[in-house]
């Protein structure tokens, strides 16, 4: 019982960053109808420029926050520069552009930092905290509390400011927003400047277990399409909720289905996106997709 | 240009293909035998993406399942490797067939979506069936021996093999394109709602074509198999797939050509780029990627096309 309690607990750790991974998939796919496949490249870019700050002797915090400050306006440039051009192109021509956008980040990454796997710091204690007969990693506990900080962050910033509001009418009716004098153009590269952001949050979160390296998150960027297929692709709550089932379920499947082990962990990924596709592909909170023919 | 003229600058680039190995050394050799066995992998994902309009980010599941078919064939039951090109095409075919059915159900996105977990979860697959596949240890296979007596070296003879199968493979993609069957791939991409009302079976073409399309990429990948003389699940990640994608689109979406172009490109390109740095030949692959959907979506054939068609036009002007 006591194992099924902690891998839960750990599954839930994990969850809080595919969940993160996967909740800025979906504020890019609400506020663009762009997949971005290169979502979880650039988180990885961003943790790799917290590791340089703080190789430079900052503190954790400071590199913490001024990484995020940097990915907003990475986030921002990418829009702008990358993906504007192709807005309204047809889908094969922006999953190019963003598989493009992958490989780049990915090699320049590896050409700038080497392949090699380098520690990163957490800012949580090592010592795990106990309760009852159950250890907890400290690391896993303040991840998760720090995806719920960003969750709630989100939900204020598009419930309660003008600027959430207008990105959200941006998004859902662009013609009229524009109408309305909102600029619709600077609301998606927001939109991408705050996923950049929670990517990162997201990188540096998972950096301290996976170790940093460039390929570290291809495996969690199809976590977290999991995830976001599962929560639906058009609601950000569910992509959490996604996320943190989707954790739980790799890690009991991992420790008590004993033929699939560690070795297929991407493989139940895989199953999980074909079976639910396949079964619901609007998602457990999603909204079917209407097109008007 | 007119018919006639295009077949004879086939009939050039053929002759000009079988004289190469009488001038190249044996690793370009090996590199040319390469670019045919990409040309016959690419032409198969552009039936798929680029024809048909159904994006496929995971093809080299079905090259990594053509060239374990020929490697565990040899291996485990000594057939003789001719054979094994055809079962690891018939398995393929199979296979996406299958794949193709709930990808009937998927549009755009998801099926990119499905297929690049597809892509990823292959090696690891691969690693699980140790018994089968040899873990990652792969399995070493030797170069089959020409047939008939014949006095060349292994890599010639599969070479002249890999060509033949090349030219068979392309001449039976473009006959099928450019009939009947090849107008309904072509308006289920273009229109899906239009041509279900004209009478087309959208659910049994999509699925046939990516049945084709994957049988074109195993055989491919079962050539790759003999080639190399080596198969191990790292060489099937997911980059692999993205080369694929890579080569259509630098190539020529929906444009036969644009395979052989594509394959030229993805072989010999990085090639160059690593003389820079290892990372460089991915970074150059992204950059090709943007720049070509930016300013030639139609690839290096379409462009070419586009270039032949204006001269041909002004030299009919002046004649006229």
């Amino acid at each position: 019982m006591e194992i099924l309690f902690q891998q839960i607990v750990s599954g839930l750790a994990t969850g809080g960053i595919y969940g993160s991974v996967a909740l800025a998939l979906v504020m890019i796919y609400q506020a663009t109808d762009v997949v971005n496949y290169a979502q979880g490249e650039m988180a990885m870019f961003s943790t790799y420029l917290a590791w340089t700050m703080m190789n430079a002797g900052l503190p954790y915090w400071v590199a913490f926050f001024g990484t995020l400050v940097v990915s907003f306006i990475g986030g921002v440039l990418i829009e702008r520069i990358v993906i504007r051009p192709v807005e309204r192109a047809p889908i094969l021509t922006i999953v190019i552009v963003c598989i493009g956008l992958l490989v780049i980040l990915n090699s320049v990454a590896g050409w700038i930092y080497s392949y090699i796997q380098k520690p990163f710091p957490s800012p949580f204690p090592p010592r795990p905290i106990v309760l009852g007969n159950v250890v907890f990693g400290a690391h896993d506990i303040g991840a998760i509390v720090v995806t719920l900080i960003v969750l709630a962050f989100l939900y204020a910033f598009f419930r309660f400011t003008t600027l959430g509001l207008a990105m959200r009418a941006a998004a859902q009716n662009p013609a009229s927003s524009r109408l309305c004098g909102i600029r619709v153009g600077w609301m998606l590269a927001i939109g991408w400047g705050l996923a950049a952001m929670v990517g990162a949050v997201a990188g540096m979160m998972v950096a301290p277990i996976v170790f940093l390296d460039p390929n570290m998150m291809a495996g969690i960027l199809i976590y977290a399409f999991a995830s976001a297929t599962l929560g639906g692709f058009t609601s950000p709550g569910g992509a959490v909720i996604g996320g943190l089932i989707v954790g739980v379920i790799e890690n009991i499947v991992g420790t008590y289905v004993h033929f699939i082990g560690t070795e297929l962990k991407l493989t139940v990924a895989l199953a999980l996106i074909l079976v639910v596709l396949v079964f619901k592909p609007s998602g457990l909170f999603g909204r079917a997709a209407v097109h008007r023919v | 240009m007119t018919a006639r003229a295009s077949r004879i600058g086939l009939l050039v680039v053929l002759a000009a293909t079988v004289a190469v190995p009488l001038v190249v050394s044996n690793f370009r050799l090996f590199q040319f035998t390469q670019v045919a066995i990409y040309a016959i992998a690419l032409l198969g994902l552009n039936m798929l993406t680029g024809y048909n309009g159904q994006i496929s980010l995971g093809h080299g599941a079905f090259y990594a399942v053509g060239a374990y078919t020929t490697a565990i064939m040899i291996d485990q039951w000594q057939v003789p490797y001719p054979l094994t090109i055809i079962a690891a095409g018939v398995l393929c075919l199979i296979v996406g067939f299958l794949f193709g059915i709930p990808a009937l159900r998927l549009e755009g996105l998801y099926l990119a979506l499905a297929t690049f977990a597809l892509a990823l979860a292959v090696p690891q697959i691969l690693k699980y069936f140790e018994h089968w596949t040899g873990g990652s240890q792969g399995i070493v296979l030797s170069k089959p021996n020409p047939p008939w007596g014949l006095k060349i070296s292994p890599d010639l003879w599969l070479y002249y093999l890999t060509l033949a199968i090349l030219v068979v493979l392309f001449v039976l993609a473009h006959n099928l394109l450019a009939g009947r069957t090849g107008r309904a791939v072509v308006a289920i991409r273009d229109n899906p709602i239009a041509a279900g009302a004209m009478g087309v079976n959208t659910a049994l073409y999509k699925s046939l074509t990516f049945g084709v399309s994957a049988a074109y990429t195993g055989v491919a990948g079962a050539l790759s198999a003999l080639v190399i003389a080596f198969v191990a699940p790292d060489a099937f990640n997911v980059f692999l797939s993205i080369t694929f994608l890579v080569g259509i689109v630098i190539g020529g979406l929906a444009s036969i050509s644009g395979a052989v172009f594509g394959a030229l490109f993805v072989q010999f390109v990085p090639n160059w780029a690593q003389d820079i740095s290892k990372a460089a030949p991915w970074a150059i692959y992204g950059v090709f990627l943007i720049l070509f959907m930016y300013v030639m979506p139609r690839g290096i054939a379409g462009g070419l096309w586009l270039i032949l068609a204006r001269a041909s036009r002004r030299g009919t002007a002046r004649r006229a």
